[in-house]
């Protein structure tokens, strides 16, 4: 129509009253998340500043001992850093394989019922404090895996870390705490796999039932390769809790750095992670407190970048493999 | 095209089109299904989900080599009769059924008959194109050998006849190591259906494969249809009345009347039912009355 005036209008929806209540607590929850996050590491900052600026950055990052006998003190967390990454990798190592088949189990292998109740008892451990986890495995799980610690130690002591000293005790060691902290991440992998395992399309799993394959068979040409990302960041969001997993290390470990001269032993007893002694030396003078808190801060960072990574992973996972067509 | 026309007429069942391509080869595939087109029949089918009955007393005969339709509005049961046949319908929580599946003589749910033997032997083809994303063309098509855990020795015969069959060779021969959801639609149908052809079945099932199709892409899966006479029995469900009419040879009418179970109101030759069914309805329905 030439000649007439066009008015362009753009027209947003006004939300309601109870809408925009609503959008403004979960605003407000969202950022209070975030800024007490932004409070516990500008909080350890703080107070770790002290240890850090006598030490030096890239000292306290690198050095494996932990002295506050001599003058000036000699602290550094890669001793620490090392038996946490052990633990961790011990921990995800157990942890992943079982939360695989235990969310194939769930969502693949189960009738509506047993789904319920298998998801009920992974929950359950879930919800098991973890000073629990960290009895059992000091009282009890310790002396138990002996015979296979003993039997790791012979039939692959050829591989350096599997190598045990003379006379060593077997108990407290490296190995039995990841074997504890496994359990305790168990029902996070499962969850996250299970939740990706449950999303695969119908559609693919039918096409190869269809085909003749077995239930194993589909699950190995549709459910896992769908699942993949699932599985990986699954593994590192374990990962992430392992790290910062602490009264069952406390209470295992001996909280002897590693350092660097020495051989690593996973088998026999000894080690530290950052959390462990953390908890073990709470309550030192102020220096050590200091130094304790730049261990905090470093283990803070570790972990908060592994989840990140690993939430990335596990949003990408859902929609990236482009499989819905 | 007209020589599919030809074909949907089964009085002219001994016209010369067959010899006009050169036959397509048949590796040998070790454990697999024996060779040839089978028979399937139907006895006193039923079928539930739950406690509703939503098929009810179907007997039909699927000639071996032919091509028979079902027909019907939405909702009679010929999906559910379509998975009754290779045994799909179990997979379904609640799901549960009565009456007896021949193929070749022998009730597929007969007791020690493993589902997966029956599977490997009626292929399926569904409504929405599901090639495995994560794989290539080629894994795709030797999909069905590994799943069945079939041996093959001539594996590159076996794409390369599978992908003729289906129509699809020309278009992706020199592309064989893509992915296999990066083809378009009608594309990654026509290779499901190769998918299915590798395995190298008896029978054929296709529930609706053409109803997510653009015309061309229809047009190709019916001439692979055509093509497949004589080799495989094929069933195939349909809402589209011309493409019945055009490539099947039997055709069976489903019904369901309001919260009653889907019957077949009427079966027999394709010409017949299309031109003076026994049944008002038949002809109501391929004429476009209702449904
Ligand atoms: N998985 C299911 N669970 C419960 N009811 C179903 C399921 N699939 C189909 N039905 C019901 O069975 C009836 C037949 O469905 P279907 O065989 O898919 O019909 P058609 O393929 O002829 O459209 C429908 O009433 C439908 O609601
Ligand atoms: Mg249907």
């Amino acid at each position: 129509m030439p000649g007439s005036t066009r008015t362009k209008r753009v027209v947003t929806e006004v939300p309601s009253v109870v809408d925009k209540r609503f959008n403004a607590i979960t605003m407000g929850a969202g950022i209070s998340v975030l800024v007490l996050l932004l409070l516990v590491g500008a909080f350890l900052f703080i107070q770790s500043s002290n240890a850090i600026s006598e030490t030096g950055v890239l000292r306290f990052l690198t050095r494996t001992e932990w002295r506050t006998d001599v003058q000036p003190p000699a602290i550094g967390v890669m001793g620490l850093l090392t038996g946490t990454v052990l633990v961790a990798f011990v921990a995800v190592l157990f942890a992943v394989p079982l939360s695989v088949f235990c969310a194939l189990a769930i969502t693949e292998y189960s009738t509506a019922r047993r789904r319920k109740w298998l998801i009920g008892v992974v929950d359950l451990l879930a919800a098991v404090p973890s000073l629990l986890f960290g009895l059992w495995g000091f009282l009890f799980l310790s002396d138990k895996m002996i015979p296979i610690s003993t039997w790791l130690t012979q039939n692959l002591g050829f591989i350096p870390i599997f190598s045990t000293e003379q006379n060593a005790s077997l108990t407290g060691s490296i190995f039995i705490a990841g074997v504890v902290v496994a359990l305790m991440v168990l029902p996070i992998i499962t969850s996250v796999t299970r939740e990706v395992f449950s999303q695969t399309p119908p559609g693919e799993k039918e096409a190869a039932l269809a085909l003749g394959g077995t239930r194993w068979g589909m699950i190995r040409a549709v459910v896992l390769p769908y699942g993949r990302g699932g599985i990986i960041g699954g593994s590192m969001l374990g990962l992430g809790r392992a790290l910062g997993e602490t009264i069952a290390v406390a209470l295992l470990l001996p909280q002897v750095p590693q350092q660097i001269g020495e051989s690593i032993h996973i088998l026999q007893n000894g080690g530290a992670t950052v959390s462990g002694f953390i908890a073990n030396r709470a309550g030192a003078d102020a220096f050590t407190t200091s130094g304790l808190m730049a261990a905090g801060l470093v283990l803070f960072i570790i972990t908060l970048a592994t989840n990140m990574i690993a939430s990335v992973v596990v949003s990408k996972s859902r929609s990236g493999a482009g499989v819905d067509l | 095209m007209t020589a599919i026309a030809e074909r949907a007429n089964p009085m002219s069942q001994n016209s010369t089109l067959v010899t006009e391509r050169p036959a397509i080869g048949r590796a040998t595939i070790i454990g697999g299904p024996p060779p040839g087109a089978a028979t399937l029949e139907a006895r006193g089918a039923c079928a539930w989900f739950g406690d509703r009955l939503v098929l009810e007393g179907v007997d039909l005969v699927m000639p071996a080599g032919q091509v028979t339709a079902l027909i019907g509005p939405s909702g009679c049961g010929k999906s559910t009769f379509l998975r009754l046949l290779n045994r799909m319908h179990e997979l379904i929580p609640g799901a549960a059924l009565d009456g007896e599946i021949f193929l070749d003589g022998t009730d597929i749910y007969a007791t020690g008959t493993r589902a997966q033997q029956v599977r490997m032997r009626i292929g399926m083809v569904f409504q929405k194109p599901n090639p495995f994303p994560a794989m290539s063309i080629r894994e795709n098509v030797l999909a069905g050998l590994k799943l069945a855990r079939l041996k093959c020795d001539e594996k590159d015969d076996l794409v390369e006849q599978s992908l003729l069959r289906a129509g699809l060779w020309k278009e992706v021969r020199d592309r064989l190591d893509s992915a296999g959801g990066a083809l378009s639609g009608g594309q990654q149908q026509r290779l499901c259906i190769a998918r299915s052809l590798a395995v190298q079945p008896n029978v054929l099932l296709m529930d609706e494969p053409c109803s997510a199709l653009d015309p061309t892409s229809t047009r190709r899966v019916e001439e692979t249809i055509d093509e497949l006479r004589g080799e495989v029995t094929v069933v195939i469900v349909t809402h589209n009345m011309q493409q019945a009419n055009r490539v099947s040879d039997t055709c069976a009418f489903f019904l369901a009347a309001e919260n009653q179970p889907g019957v077949v109101v009427e079966q027999g030759p394709t010409r017949k039912m299309f031109e003076n069914p026994d049944d008002p309805r038949t002809l109501d329905y391929v004429e476009g009355r209702f449904g």
